[in-house]
């Protein structure tokens, strides 16, 4: 029960007004089609670095947990999803509101996400410290293993085609090459003098995520996005919370289904609120009801987005894995704090952790109140032109890739890595498995020296790597996710091939 | 979407794979180029088959590049390519970003080109936008940007 002793710290004035800040600008952000969460947090680290380490990580948490949940505003009020997250929201969410239960929808959705965030908080703060004891036994063949194997889970889940992600997560395991070798000193692959210190983290976040968005914007043209806001009548929350309770059947299958899918990892938020949904409408004696505008449906989907998000840390304040892109980019927050997450964080850095994590159940909270009151101003700023928010952003890239070191050769790679990574994507790459490869790279090359050092002066390298219980356990999940993924690519394709056929 | 599109990137990142190769085999002290030996076998692989696929025509993963995209994007790119690589440097963070944004707002608002208030508004919205980046990391994050022309 440490956490308790750094509740205070999150009421100090800065934190306070930064997880507010944080909040409010998140569900803005998140209602905002096209801003995806992950974006959001890489554009606001520029602005961490002038706070402290747990200040800096309180406005990312809270910008995370926020831009999920807000991405329902514009789903209900717009039927468009502010982010994947909130795809199965616009199922029913939408419906409500044309059936002039947008209120009704929005407070539902609020409430839904703080029940499933305050679960999965509690449930970071609960399994965190039992696991970051448990990683303690973990060496660096386990540690090696664990890196390709965040690479490989997240290539392999995250992407339509399992090659095509697991070669984007090779891509970025090479970028994290590039520049000086830490034992040798010897320099690799620098082609270009703005790569002699290597790819910075944090300019390469911003481009990976950015960059793609801006032009994705640029190839729409000057297209008047034409989707109406729905107006919101006035509805008691009280009367929504009653309603909530009245279907806790969506709401424990919401939280449930979220919390789980969090600690997986690679697996986001898209997936936590489609399998919620399917799960409670198959569980729902009204399952006819689903898609029509039903209350379950929006409860659901809501809970289990915002369910994901805490567990989706463990593996990163644990064992210093993120297991999605989100929780790389706070990694890389963490990084530029000189603070590595791991085994040891809650031992040195025992204020930074508990703060953060305490600042995210306080966020939930502070998300449920204030969501219902932004959601309308949200949904107008949702509105905004897609040339102004494509500006804004690419504006914002600039000056932020800038910023982490005063280097305008961080700006190219920022703007190279974003332009090679949205003809990528155009051709079934995804960002996430090179993200995670760019981060874990340094960790997999430092845990695979270290090991082999250690292997060369004891058993040799095979039996160092590839025995023991814990190893081959790594090994075998890494073949199996490879395994599964490549399975259901095939059978959605026997799938695809039938259908044509039928048709 | 045709094969030549999914052959250009494929074969393009193929071409890297091997590059990587060949660096990481060749290059000296070989302790130093042990851990990207590896990624490199396996990065070329994957390429390999990716690049193989396509040219046998059996990839269909993404939604590739229309025409109309590709003229959609081509101003905005050039815009962003000059802001990124000259322009910011050149004329200075500010004066870039005031000059790259106001461009991108005329060529990409679905307001109309020729009503005389809307060029007003937009005029209006970079001035605005550049004094909160001005305020920003000028003022609040203490940023030393490249400063040439005005300000």
């Amino acid at each position: 029960m440490e956490f308790i002793y750094y509740f205070g710290d999150v009421f100090s004035p800065l934190s306070f007004m930064l997880l507010l800040g944080g909040t409010i600008g998140g569900l803005i952000l998140g209602a905002t089609p096209g801003l995806s969460p992950t974006m959001a947090v890489a554009l606001l680290i520029p602005f961490t670095f002038q706070l402290e380490a747990a200040q800096g990580l309180i406005l990312l948490g809270a910008a995370y947990t926020s831009t999920v949940a807000g991405g329902a505003v514009s789903a209900i009020l717009l039927k468009i999803p502010g982010a994947p997250a909130n795809i199965a929201t616009t199922l029913d969410g939408h419906t409500m509101a044309k059936k002039g239960q947008g209120a009704k929808a929005l407070q539902l959705s609020f409430l839904a996400s703080a029940v499933g965030g305050v679960f999965g908080v509690l449930l970071l703060i609960f399994l965190t410290p039992v696991l970051s004891d448990w990683a303690l036994a973990f060496g660096p063949s386990h540690l090696f293993w664990l890196a390709i194997l965040g690479v490989t889970v997240i290539g392999s889940l995250d992407s339509a085609s399992v090659v095509k992600g697991l070669l984007s997560g090779c891509i970025g395991l090479w970028l994290a090459t590039i520049g000086f070798d830490d034992i040798m000193g010897a320099q690799r692959f620098i082609f270009h003098p703005s790569l002699g210190g290597g790819i910075n983290i944090i300019a390469a976040l911003i481009g990976l995520f950015a960059i793609p968005q801006v032009l994705t914007m640029f190839a729409k043209g000057r297209q008047v996005d034409g989707a109406e806001v729905i107006e919101v009548q006035k509805h008691s929350v009280l009367a929504a919370t009653r309603e909530l309770i009245r279907w806790p059947r969506a709401l424990t299958i919401g939280t449930l289904t979220g919390s789980i899918i969090g600690l997986i990892p690679g697996v986001g938020g898209q997936i936590a609120g489609l399998v919620a949904y399917d799960q409670s409408k198959k569980f729902s004696p009204e399952k006819d009801k689903f898609g029509t505008g039903h209350p379950e449906g929006v409860i659901a989907a809501e809970s289990a987005n915002n369910a994901m998000v805490g567990p989706s840390l463990v593996p990163l304040l644990t064992l210093s894995i993120p297991g999605s892109p989100t929780a790389a980019v706070l990694l890389g927050g963490l990084l530029i704090h000189g603070i590595f997450p791991g085994t040891d964080l809650f031992d040195n850095h025992p204020d930074v952790a508990w703060t953060f994590i305490n600042s995210m159940l306080i966020g939930q909270v502070l998300m449920c109140i204030f969501g219902l009151y932004v959601a309308g101003l949200a949904a107008r700023v949702a509105q905004v032109p897609q040339s102004v928010m494509a500006a804004v952003v690419l504006s914002l890239s600039v000056f932020g890739a800038y910023s982490v070191q005063s280097s305008m050769g961080d700006v190219y790679v920022m703007a190279c890595l974003g332009l090679g990574m949205f003809f990528l994507e155009r051709f079934g790459f995804s960002a996430a498995p090179l993200v995670l490869g760019l981060i874990l790279g340094p960790i997999a090359e430092a845990n695979f020296t270290q090991g082999s050092m250690i292997a060369n002066a004891t058993v040799g390298q095979a039996s160092y790597f590839f025995s023991g219980p814990l190893n081959l356990f790594l090994i075998f999940v890494v073949i199996a996710s490879i395994a599964y993924s490549v399975w259901m690519e095939l059978r959605s394709r026997r799938t695809t091939t039938k259908e044509e056929a039928l048709a | 979407m045709s094969r030549t599109q999914h052959i250009i990137p494929s074969g393009i990142v193929f071409l890297v794979g091997c590059w990587v190769a060949w660096i990481s085999f060749t290059q000296q002290p070989v302790e130093a180029f042990l851990f990207p030996r590896m990624i490199s076998m396996v990065f070329v692989a994957l390429a390999g088959w990716t690049f193989a696929k396509a040219l046998l025509g059996k990839s269909k993963v993404g939604l590739g590049l229309s025409r109309t995209m590709v003229i959609n994007l081509a101003p905005g790119l050039l815009v962003m390519l000059v802001y990124v690589f000259w322009a910011a440097k050149g004329l200075g963070f500010y004066t870039a970003t005031a000059g790259a944004f106001f461009i991108l707002l005329s060529l990409y608002d679905p307001a109309s080109h020729s009503d005389i208030k809307t060029w007003v508004k937009r005029g209006i919205i970079t001035a605005v936008f550049v004094a909160v980046m001005y305020g920003l990391f000028a003022q609040l994050l203490s940023v030393y940007t490249p400063r040439e022309v005005l300000f």
